[in-house]
Formats: C-alpha cells, sequence, structure tokens
C-alpha cells in the first residue's frame, strides 16, 4: 500500500515535470493563462509552466466574459457592472481603453479575424457588436431573454447566441446581422461552441443537465448528450463551458456544481470519463497546444489545471474570488 | 403609403418624413423575426386576480406596494414576449384588481368569457376554491400564486389549479431542516391569535416531529400587535417576562400578519434567536438573493419597476413563465393542453434556484428550493446538505406522496 502510494506520488510529479517540460520546448515558449475574478474584480495571471499566478491586474467590476486579441496583446474582459469592455495591454496589465458594449455585457466572441466582437448583453435582451479598433457599434440584434453564450463559426459566417431564460440558440448572419434561425434547447442554454470544422455546435444547458449537438446546416439537434455520475445528485450536475480538441476528438464539459469535467468522444458524443476538479466548475480553455485544458471553479477560488492527453488533473492553483472566466494566450 | 403620395403632400411631409422613416423602419425591424417565422402569433391571455388590499391601520415604514405581484407578472410577460417573438406567440397580461366586497367569482367568469385562458389567483383560500369549482368545466388553468394554506394541497386540492407558492409544510420544513442541521433541536413555540397563526404552529409542530425536533414549550401571544405599536404600553412588563424559566434552544413565532414576531427578537429572557413568520424565514425570493442568475432577474425587476422584488411579483413571475415555458415545448396555446404538459415529468421550469422546478402530480404544488433569510441577509437555501430523497431532495420539503391527502379530480 505505502509503496503504491510513494509510486502514485511519484508517477504525479514525473506527470507535471513532464508536462511542465513539454511546455517549455513548445514554439511559443510558456503560456499566459488569464482568469476574471467576478468577485474581486481583478485578472489573475498564470504562468503555464511555473503554474503559479505571477500576478493580478485590477480591472472593472464584475468581470466575467474574457478574451484576446489575436496576436494576444490585448486582453478583453467584460466588466458586466460597469456596462463596458475593459482593454487590458498584456504588457503591463493596465486598462488602456473601454469599448462600447451595451448594458451588463456577460459573455462576448472574437470574429475569427480579429474584429469586430460579439457581447451578449444580458439584462438587456441584446447582441452588441462592436468595432475594438475604432469602439464604433456595428449592430444591435434583439435576441431572447438573458443572452450568453456566444459561438462563431470557424469561416466567420454565423454567430450562435444562447439565451438563458428563452432556452434558444439563435442564429445570426454576420453580414445583415439578423436572426435567421432559432433551435429550442433545454432549460437554461450557457454556452454555443462550434467543431473546429464548423460541422457540429454545442450547447450546454445548465438546468436542463445536458448538452445538444446540433448540426448548423439543418439546425436540428443531432444528439442530447446526457450525464450521469454515481453518487451526485442529477440537479447538481449542470453542464457550462465546453471545449473541442482542434481534432475534433475530444470534447470537455464542465459540470457546474457535480464539480466534474467530463470527457466525451466528440465522434460517438458518448461520455467516457469524469475528471475531479474543484466547486462549481463553469468555464474551460485549452493552451494553445492543446496540452493542458483550464477550469475555473467558482466556489473553491482556484482553478485546475487538466492534463488533455492523459485525462487527469495535475494542480490546482488559488486564484481570486469567483473566477468566471479564462482564456490562454502566448506569453 | 407615404411614398404613394403626391409631390406636393410629400414637401408637405418632408420635415416629418425622417421620422415617420424611421418609426416604419422600427417597426419593420421589431416585427421581422416574427414575421420571418410565422406570420399570425397565437394570443395566450393570461389574467392576475388581485384584491386592493386596505391601507394599514398605523405607521408602516415598509409598506406593500400597490404593483406588489402585479409587477412580477409584467416582468414575467415581458420575458414571454421576447421568446414569442421566435416561437409565434404573444402573451398578454389584463390585472383585474378587486374592489372591496366585489366577487371574486363573478370577475373570473367574466375575464373567462372575454377569452382569458389563464388566471393567476392572488387571493385567500377560500376564493380560490370558489373560483376553481365554478370554472371546473371551463378550459381555464389556475394558478395560485399566494395562499399557503396546507388543505389547498390536501382534502381541497382541485385538478384545474396549480400552486407556485409554497405551503406553510413546505416553509416550517425548510427551517426545520436548517435547525436539524444547526442541531438546534428544543422549540419554544409562541403562536399569534389569528387562524393563520394557529395553522402555522400546527405546521411547525408536524415539521418538527418529521426532523427530529422537541417543541420543549409552547406559549399564546396575549399582549397584542406590540411590534406594530409606536411605543411601549404597560404591557410591555408581562411580555418580557413572557419567555422567563423555560428550557430551549430557539423561539419559533408563529404570527403571520407580522403584529408581534419582531417585537420578540432581543426581548427574551436567555439569549436566544427567533425563527419562524419573523426573525429567519423561509421564503421564495429575498433582495440579497443573487446567484443561479438570479441577479439578472433582480436588475431586471428593478429596472422596470423601480423597486425591489418582492416574493409575491416572484410567484406571479413563476405562474406566468410556467405557461410561457409550456407554450414553447409543446407549441400548442391552449389552456387544457398547456394544464396537461404543466401536470406531466416533462415539464420544467428554470427560475433561478439552480434546479429544473416541477409540479408534483399528487397535488399540484411546485416543487422548489426555499431560502432561509433574515431582513438583510440570505442565511441558507433549502432543501439543506444531506437531507436526502429517492426522487429528489426537493420532495423532503412539504407534503410526499405517501402522505398526501389530496385526491385529483
Amino acid at each position: 500500500m505505502l509503496l503504491s502510494f510513494v509510486d502514485r506520488r511519484a508517477a504525479l510529479v514525473l506527470a507535471v515535470l513532464g508536462a511542465a517540460w513539454l511546455g517549455g520546448t513548445g514554439e511559443a515558449g510558456a503560456y499566459t493563462i488569464y482568469v476574471s475574478n467576478e468577485k474581486d474584480n481583478t485578472i489573475s495571471v498564470l504562468d503555464s509552466d511555473k503554474l503559479e499566478v505571477v500576478a493580478t491586474w485590477k480591472v472593472g467590476r464584475r468581470p466575467r466574459g474574457i478574451t484576446l486579441s489575436l496576436d494576444g496583446k490585448w486582453l478583453y474582459v467584460c466588466a458586466s457592472d460597469d456596462n463596458r469592455v475593459d482593454v487590458v495591454d498584456t504588457a503591463t496589465g493596465k486598462v488602456v481603453r473601454n469599448l462600447r458594449s451595451g448594458p451588463d455585457p456577460e459573455l462576448f466572441i472574437l470574429h475569427p479575424k480579429g474584429n469586430p466582437l460579439y457581447i451578449a448583453n444580458e439584462d438587456d435582451n441584446m447582441v452588441t457588436v462592436v468595432d475594438v479598433e475604432t469602439n464604433r457599434l456595428i449592430a444591435e440584434v434583439p435576441v431572447g431573454v438573458e443572452p450568453e453564450g456566444m459561438g462563431i463559426s470557424p469561416d466567420g459566417a454565423i454567430l450562435v447566441n444562447t439565451s438563458e431564460t428563452t432556452n434558444m440558440a439563435h442564429f445570426i448572419d454576420t453580414t445583415s446581422h439578423e436572426i435567421f434561425a432559432n433551435v429550442l434547447v433545454d432549460a437554461r442554454p450557457r454556452i454555443a461552441e462550434f467543431s473546429p470544422d464548423g460541422k457540429r455546435l454545442w450547447v450546454s444547458s445548465e438546468v436542463g443537465g445536458t448538452v445538444s449537438v446540433i448540426d448548423p446546416d439543418s439546425r436540428t439537434i443531432l444528439k442530447k448528450i446526457g450525464f450521469s455520475i454515481p453518487g451526485i445528485a442529477k440537479e447538481a450536475i449542470q453542464p457550462v463551458g465546453v471545449r473541442l480538441t482542434k481534432d475534433g476528438k475530444k470534447a470537455f464539459v464542465a459540470l457546474g456544481p457535480a464539480n466534474r469535467v467530463a470527457v466525451v468522444n466528440a465522434e460517438t458524443m458518448e461520455v467516457e470519463k469524469y475528471l475531479l476538479v474543484g466547486q462549481r466548475v463553469w468555464q474551460l480553455a485549452f493552451t494553445p497546444d492543446e496540452k493542458l485544458l483550464i477550469s475555473t471553479n467558482g466556489v473553491s477560488n482556484d482553478v485546475s489545471i487538466i492534463d488533455v492527453e492523459a485525462e487527469k488533473v495535475l494542480k490546482s492553483v488559488r486564484v481570486g474570488g469567483y473566477p468566471w472566466g479564462v482564456v490562454v494566450g502566448p506569453k | 403609403m407615404v411614398l404613394l403620395h403626391s409631390r406636393q403632400s410629400l414637401r408637405v411631409c418632408r420635415p416629418f418624413f425622417p421620422l415617420l422613416l424611421s418609426i416604419i423602419v422600427a417597426i419593420a425591424g421589431a416585427s421581422l423575426p416574427a414575421l420571418a417565422q410565422t406570420p399570425q402569433p397565437a394570443e395566450i391571455r393570461i389574467a392576475l386576480i388581485t384584491r386592493q388590499q386596505p391601507l394599514p391601520p398605523l405607521y408602516e415604514f415598509d409598506p406593500v406596494p400597490e404593483d406588489e405581484g402585479i409587477a412580477g407578472g409584467r416582468l414575467a410577460v415581458r420575458d414571454n414576449n421576447t421568446t414569442g417573438q421566435f416561437t409565434g406567440h404573444r402573451y398578454a397580461l389584463e390585472e383585474e384588481t378587486l374592489e372591496e366586497g366585489q366577487d371574486a367569482v363573478a370577475a373570473a367568469r367574466s375575464l373567462v368569457a372575454r377569452g382569458v385562458g389563464f388566471l393567476a389567483v392572488n387571493l385567500p383560500a377560500d376564493e380560490i376554491l370558489a373560483i376553481a369549482d365554478a370554472l371546473k368545466s371551463e378550459n381555464v388553468v389556475l394558478f395560485n400564486v399566494r395562499a399557503t394554506d396546507d388543505r389547498l394541497r390536501g382534502a381541497d386540492c382541485r385538478s384545474n389549479v396549480f400552486h407556485v407558492v409554497p405551503n406553510r409544510a413546505m416553509l416550517t420544513d425548510a427551517l426545520a431542516q436548517f435547525l436539524a442541521f444547526k442541531r438546534w433541536r428544543r422549540l419554544f413555540l409562541v403562536v399569534g391569535p389569528q387562524p393563520g397563526d394557529k395553522l402555522y404552529a400546527e405546521a411547525v409542530k408536524r415539521s418538527a416531529r418529521k426532523f427530529g425536533l422537541v417543541v420543549a414549550a409552547e406559549k399564546p401571544w396575549e399582549f397584542g400587535p406590540l411590534a406594530r405599536a409606536k411605543a411601549d404600553s404597560p404591557t410591555t412588563a408581562g411580555a418580557l417576562t413572557f419567555t422567563q424559566n423555560l428550557d430551549y434552544d430557539i423561539a419559533v413565532v408563529a404570527d403571520e400578519a407580522g403584529d408581534f414576531g419582531d417585537y420578540l427578537a432581543y426581548r427574551t429572557w436567555d439569549p436566544r434567536l427567533v425563527v419562524g413568520t419573523q426573525g429567519l424565514t423561509a421564503t421564495t425570493w429575498h433582495p440579497t438573493f443573487e446567484v443561479w442568475g438570479a441577479a439578472q432577474a433582480q436588475t431586471r425587476f428593478r429596472r422596470t419597476a423601480d423597486r425591489l422584488m418582492r416574493p409575491l411579483d416572484y410567484q406571479v413571475w413563476m405562474a406566468v413563465r410556467a405557461i410561457g415555458e409550456a407554450v414553447t415545448q409543446t407549441k400548442a396555446a391552449d389552456p387544457g393542453a398547456v394544464g396537461q404538459f404543466i401536470r406531466s415529468a416533462e415539464f420544467g421550469l428554470p427560475a433561478y434556484k439552480g434546479v429544473s422546478l416541477s409540479f408534483r402530480p399528487w397535488d399540484q404544488q411546485l416543487r422548489q428550493p426555499l431560502l432561509l433569510v433574515q431582513p438583510r441577509f440570505l442565511v441558507s437555501v433549502a432543501p439543506e446538505q444531506g437531507f436526502l430523497h429517492q426522487r429528489t431532495p426537493l420532495d423532503t420539503l412539504g407534503f410526499d406522496q405517501p402522505e398526501t391527502a389530496c385526491k385529483l379530480q
């Protein structure tokens, strides 16, 4: 027993070292991980080699959605209670300007070309389209009640917004800025995520407890993925964050108060494994090399670092109060 | 129309033309999604029946707002209509406020005659029953948003009534679970003079038995509405010694009207907390409740109603949203079909409580987590951790299937 325990520890240490080594030899070196902390109005900055917080930056009130410019120079943060998007210079950690966002911006997505930014205004039943260079309001698209999830097809043609209380995925044409289709999903849809080839759309339903995999062409639901964890009440399984690997083979789904991240075979759409992480896990982000997956755990105030290949949790790192969103950029 | 006018009339119109154009664009823009889906939206007509409340006899620092409940209904109809523009449904809320002495049954009948298919009833138990029985053969579904009476979920249950407001047994079970969790087991029950107070006290005793608590002492309150009095009166002396020589962990007050419960805290002989209808209370909504997306509902409500959302607002909101949810899911606007779906296992209402809410098939009571609050803070959410149930932990609150006295017909 003792031996095997020591062995396991040694293996874990090796795995951590290995991951660090692999990360260290990657093209871009170590990556920088940014985590928005909803309750203390800060961004925690982590180094993907050291796997520790290297800086904490002050931003606007109630930071939630977070993303990076394509070159990694600018960090965009939804400052929900200040009704604006903060633009942070990643070299200095200072908020250098704000973008018009409409009221209560919660989550957003950048066009694959890096501009514009599509923002879900949770309090206002609106999706706001903003030019990140000129800060010009390009369009406002009326959507359902409490818009949140934002996904964009890899070619940038289709924007999908989910509305939490209307329980729909709204398909928006990014040229005309008009809704051209709506798909009803299970209760409280939180995240919309296109597969890298654009042929599947994954929508998580937090209260419904499912992930709907939708064919974006026919707008039909191909499968509703359910989850079941022994010893965990069905009500506690609340899917939120969804991420798919670039090869389209694996999906990771954060399950909220079930404190698990599900590993799903993206081809068969079957759940293969559950990884135990921190409490109330919401958002997920890969490192660009897809070796690591980071989860924000709101109640335990930490992030879990997951080894994608081994499907194992390597470490938890304490961050700020109520970590909400996460994005990874180059160092 | 304007564009077809003659050159002259166009010139006359010119100053207004940009305005007109923008109105046309706005109308077209607003109706575009609906037009793209279904040309003629189906109308779902919901009424909220309320009775004008008499003004309080004494000065009240936190008076009941005139639009209590109604404001929640207005918000829910707006929420429903935002969804409805994509599904081809239009919801309307009729606000029927009865004068003192006006017959509730006649008002309900006239609403139904005018095409209303859903009634949210903000009236006491007897009037709900009278309306339910009068409309028994009509194609109409009723929602009880106010009456906490256990009998409406028991011997007096009706198949055309859904209860969104929790009953007394649910409220006291929530408190009892919290007390059991804290191991504050010995209760001192203080019972007010009103009929509702006695029913609340009965519910407390039932919950105590259910969760292993002991009613160590019980006394009626005989000193009048001291919490409403502006100054101390001679009866205060008796009230001060009222809690002497008793052995208990916590005082449980049964005072639904709020006449004396607030007086009791800090005036007990021993340093003891007060729970029940005052002090720590079980409720459906509270201004400091913000998890599970509740913060969004709070700000949305505050912006439209210009005040904080109250439990009754939330209860009416839930009733109207339940209708919207069922219409969206079934694509049916017929009250009978909607009622049938709401009753079924497929129905689920997301209502900012972290879980999907549904109606118990045996008494049509909405199963829901309850908030345990003190006036300015959320203390806990019931069901408490560790109270398990084979179906859902929510069924640890209130009447479970084996104990129900309801025979739905």
